[in-house]
């Protein structure tokens, strides 16, 4: 089993995507328009993640690990510093200009659009720069 | 306000998805993360794996639900690649979006998600009313 669950767990997230709207632009910069006409979708596709994770969150970290792995990779930085601000900006700006985040951005190459495609390596580079500009903190200390 | 069922089923599997993944291979589910770490880390088949399945979950449901294909996004080829390098820069540098903050770092009660969240949304808000405010 170990060796699809990558695969089953990125089907189930793709489908709740897409299914929820949000592989639609509009939807999401609907749903930050709030003093436009507000579109509440996102708010509910929140909701609906957060009643799982907050409950099974815990549940789950109950375990001493994984069911295929040795340990949690959890992130391990717990101040609020300049970085994560900085970032989050950063992020939202982008998010609000196109309507996409990562994961509805790879999920809509479903859809075969250039300008997503252009997005997400876009993306990628932005991710490469930010290593570059030497502001990131490691993958182990996040 | 009535619920929306589609959006709230939606977020249901994408909980679900993130808490099976931290169940199995003790991961987050952070896209972000997971799309970096698929080039750079050696760790690679799961997260190859999972980027697979995003985009076959997405074709899925639109195959077997008649779902209609969202319209392409309204945007010039250079505001895309604007926007892509604002979010891919800003989710390294905050360590990541809303999957990885959003739904698994709330999830988890932690107090830097929380605060992301909170500003990449507003961060988002504020964009969207400028542009709306100079472009619209």
């Amino acid at each position: 089993m170990r060796g699809i669950t990558g695969l089953l767990t990125g089907l189930l997230f793709g489908a709740g995507l897409a299914l929820s709207g949000m592989t639609d632009t509009a939807k999401v910069i609907g749903f930050l328009n709030v003093f436009g006409g507000w579109d509440p979708d996102l708010m509910w596709v929140m909701s609906g993640a957060l009643v799982v994770t907050l409950i099974g969150t815990p549940l789950v970290l109950s375990k001493t690990k994984p069911m295929f792995d040795a340990a949690f990779s959890l992130p391990l930085a717990t101040t609020v510093d300049r970085r994560l601000v900085a970032g989050a900006v950063l992020f939202g700006m982008g998010w609000g200009l196109w309507g996409y985040c990562p994961g509805p951005a790879v999920a809509a190459l479903a859809y075969g659009d250039i300008s997503t495609v252009v997005f997400c390596i876009a993306m990628l580079v932005g991710m490469w720069l930010a290593g570059k500009s030497g502001l990131t903190i490691s993958r182990l200390q996040q | 306000m009535t619920i929306a069922l589609s959006p709230l089923s939606g977020g249901l599997l994408i909980g679900l998805s993130s808490m099976l993944l931290l169940l199995t291979l003790g991961r987050i589910a952070g896209v972000s993360g997971i799309v970096w770490g698929a080039f750079t880390d050696p760790d690679r088949s799961w997260r190859l794996q999972f980027i697979i399945g995003l985009i076959a979950g997405t074709a899925a449901i639109h195959a077997f639900t008649g779902k209609p294909l969202p319209p392409a996004a309204d945007g010039s080829i250079l505001l895309a690649v604007g926007a892509g390098l604002l979010v891919g820069f800003g989710t390294r540098l905050g360590s990541g979006c809303t999957s990885g903050h959003g739904v698994c770092g709330i999830g988890r009660r932690s107090v830097r998600s929380i605060v992301a969240t909170l500003v990449f949304i507003a961060a988002g808000v504020a964009t969207v009313a400028l542009t709306m405010y100079f472009g619209g």
